[in-house]
Formats: C-alpha cells, sequence, structure tokens
C-alpha cells in the first residue's frame, strides 16, 4: 500500500487525502511526505499507524514499511504522537517528550475494556478539559470504542488519538480500526446493497448489527453512532465515518432553524463513494468547545429523536389480527 | 428496599457495559425474584453512557414488563444520568 502525507488532511478536506492513498497490498507499505509542510488530523494518524501494525502482523515481508526521511519542519508532531512506534521504524529524530502541557493524545491502541476505561480517565486531564467540556467527549470514546472491541473483529483493536487546538478551541479525535467494516456487521440482521445503505443504517436510531428486533438485544440498542452523530450535529461540527469504498461527512453548516433528523442523509451532508478500499472503519469528530451545547439540553434532543422514531417503526411493524 | 450504589462499581463515568449487566444480572435481578424493590443510588456518577444504561435496564423491563419501573428508584442522578436513564426507558416501551 502507499500513502502520501499531505501538507494539510483535516476533515473538511480528508477526501483528497484518501483518494491519493492505496491501502490494496497488505503485505507492504511505503510513505511518502510532504517536504515542506504536513499538518494533519488525529484520524490521519490513526489510520497510518493501524495499517502499519495490520502490514507488520501478516510477516510476510522482511521489511514491510518504508517511510521517506521527513524533511518538513513539522515532522517531529509525528514523533511526538507516537506514529513511528506503530511504524515500528526509527525516525532519527531526537525530541524530548513533553509532560501533558502539549494538549494532545497520542495514538493509542485499544484492545480490551480495561484500557478504555483507563484512557478515558487519562484523556480528560491530558487534554486539559473541564467537567463540562469533558462530557460529550468522554461519551464518544467510549461509545465508538466499544463499538470496534464488540462489532469490528478487529484482530488489533481500536487506534485512538486526539488533539486540542488552541486556535479554533477544538479537540479533534479520531478513532480508526482494521476490522470487517460497517457493512458486514449491519448485514448480518438487516439488508444491505453496498456501504451507502450500511452507513445509513448505522446512523440511524435504533438499529443495531445484532439483532433486527426492535430495543436490541440486552447488550445492544443501536443508538452509539446516532447519539455520536448528534452531538456533532447539534454543535455543528464535522463527523466524519469511512468504511469500504463510502465516506459520509456531516458537514458543520446546516440549513438554518432545522432540527436533529433520525435520517442521517436528511443533515447536510457529503458521500462519496468509488474511494480506496478501507478493511475496517474509521471515524473522526472535531468538537468545538465554544459554544457547546450543554450535554444534558443536547441529552432532551437525542431523546425526542431517538423516542419518537424507534416508536415509528414499532407502530409500522405493529399487526393487527385479521378479523373476517 | 435494598440499595445498590453504583460509583463503587462503575466509577465517575458508568461505561463499563459489562459492569452494568453484572449488576443487573447479581445484583438487581435477585433482589426483584425475592418480591422486593430498590434503590440504584448514582451518588458520585457524574455522567453514564447509554449503553451502560441500556446493559443494566433494557433486559429488566423487557423481562419483567415496563411496571419494573414501579419496584426500582433512581437517587442521586444528575441531569445528565437522568437524561440517559429516560432515553432507555422511553424507547422500550
Amino acid at each position: 500500500m502507499k500513502i502520501h502525507i499531505p501538507n494539510s488532511a483535516f476533515l473538511g478536506n480528508i477526501n483528497a487525502f484518501i483518494k491519493l492513498a492505496d491501502f490494496s497490498d497488505r503485505d507492504s507499505m511505503y510513505i511518502t511526505a510532504n517536504e515542506k509542510w504536513m499538518s494533519v488530523h488525529p484520524i490521519v494518524l490513526c489510520m497510518i499507524a493501524s495499517l502499519g501494525v495490520e502490514v507488520r502482523a501478516t510477516g510476510l515481508n522482511k521489511e514491510p514499511i518504508l517511510c521517506e526521511r521527513f524533511t518538513a519542519p513539522s515532522k517531529h508532531y509525528f514523533e511526538r504522537m507516537r506514529l513511528f512506534r506503530f511504524l515500528n521504524l526509527n525516525s532519527e529524530m531526537d525530541i524530548v517528550e513533553h509532560e501533558p502541557a502539549g494538549r494532545f493524545i497520542p495514538v493509542t491502541q485499544i484492545q480490551d475494556s480495561a484500557t478504555l476505561g483507563r484512557f478515558i480517565e487519562d484523556m480528560i486531564p491530558l487534554l486539559h478539559l473541564d467537567k463540562q467540556q469533558s462530557q460529550s467527549i468522554k461519551y464518544i470514546v467510549s461509545e465508538l470504542v466499544r463499538n470496534v472491541l464488540e462489532h469490528s473483529a478487529s484482530q488489533h483493536g481500536a487506534f485512538v488519538a486526539a488533539q486540542y487546538h488552541a486556535k479554533t478551541n477544538t479537540v479533534r479525535l479520531g478513532i480508526v480500526d482494521t476490522g470487517v467494516g460497517i457493512k458486514k456487521t449491519i448485514g448480518r440482521f438487516h439488508v444491505v446493497k453496498n456501504y451507502k445503505d450500511a452507513i445509513k443504517l448505522a446512523l440511524t436510531p435504533g438499529i443495531t448489527g445484532t439483532t433486527s428486533k426492535e430495543g436490541g438485544t440486552e447488550y445492544n440498542a443501536g443508538a452509539g453512532l446516532f447519539f455520536t452523530k448528534s452531538i456533532s450535529r447539534i454543535n455543528k461540527d464535522f463527523f466524519v465515518i469511512y468504511s469500504g469504498d463510502t465516506l459520509f461527512k456531516l458537514l458543520r453548516k446546516q440549513e438554518p432553524g432545522t432540527v436533529l433528523n433520525s435520517d442521517p442523509f436528511a443533515d447536510r451532508h457529503t458521500l462519496e463513494q468509488g474511494l480506496p478500499y478501507w478493511n475496517g472503519t474509521v471515524i473522526g469528530v472535531d468538537m468545538t468547545l465554544d459554544d457547546n451545547e450543554d450535554f444534558s439540553a443536547l441529552l432532551k434532543n437525542i431523546r425526542e429523536v431517538y423516542t419518537s422514531t424507534v416508536r415509528a417503526r414499532k407502530e409500522k411493524q405493529y399487526k393487527r389480527p385479521k378479523f373476517i | 428496599m435494598k440499595i445498590i450504589e453504583i460509583n463503587p462499581i462503575a466509577g465517575s463515568f458508568a461505561e463499563d457495559k459489562d459492569k452494568a449487566r453484572d449488576v443487573r444480572l447479581n445484583l438487581i435481578t435477585p433482589i426483584l425474584e425475592s418480591g422486593e424493590d430498590l434503590i440504584l443510588d448514582f451518588k458520585n456518577v457524574d455522567s453514564v453512557t447509554q449503553s451502560f444504561c441500556h446493559a443494566l435496564l433494557s433486559d429488566l423491563i423487557r423481562n419483567y414488563g415496563i411496571n419494573v419501573l414501579d419496584r426500582i428508584s433512581f437517587k442521586n442522578c444528575t441531569a445528565e444520568v437522568q437524561g440517559v436513564i429516560e432515553i432507555v426507558a422511553d424507547y422500550m416501551q
């Protein structure tokens, strides 16, 4: 596979980074980078790290990863975010690892529930967030990483990284796996023709990959992704989900006066199909901290849409006995 | 009336659904089966995830019917905790 790290890759322009990549060869990886400048979203680091771990795990190639020497002044960021550790490469960069003042969370591999619990506990002080600001972020990380651990069937778990940007007062978060992908997960109990269908269902309240029954199982209700997308929607932030050949992007600007939608395609978004095929699921979230809706108010909004959608579906499926 | 404290089991951010299921199976269900009512005390729990509450409550509502909520009281809930519990109770009926 081939990956080029461009001068800029954030959720707004992530499609360009993906289009340039080639994920097809699972035995080797060749990484190049912009010579002058590299500034990327944590989602990019998680994608590269997860591919690196996967390529090395195949064990088919003696030197499976080749990475061109980074020359851009911003190269140290990649070392501090621990990308080279996951690639098992020597970056030849000497940096002093700062104490948490940097307000970032380096790429972290999470493979079990206990590690997730510790990660969430450590995450908030590292990002220097107050209690109110941290509510949504903790919530999103927990739900999305648990999705990976329960449904992705990934051998390597979830790769998570986050970065606080002072200029925009935004936390950027990436959660990536190299598992079976959304189509296979959702397709176990629902009819899906392609990744577009699967992404739509995965973001719809009350749809889970563990049953076709309303109300879910004792363990899953099909709410995690809907909640996450809703938090982004209400706060007018980017939310990206990419699986297989399809990328859904919730846009920041929504129609004025519109409310939360149960149909993700009713929100203002872009959808691109035919992209290089990603085995697994990639999720990116930006969270602006300035005008964040209070979390309990946000829950009230989500509750109304979630409940009414599930009820409407139950009523539709309700069968009356036929008296003739 | 028995009291089950959530914080010592699940911490201030209750998100581990395995722990929620353990509480349901090993603590809540035996109390309900014995005919007693109970209090779930969320003191020092700042927030919970929907997944946690679903694993804690959905199967109780499914197995005992929605009236099981007459036998369970929720104490010391923050607005966030209350909001999530209400969502689960809503969509399960």
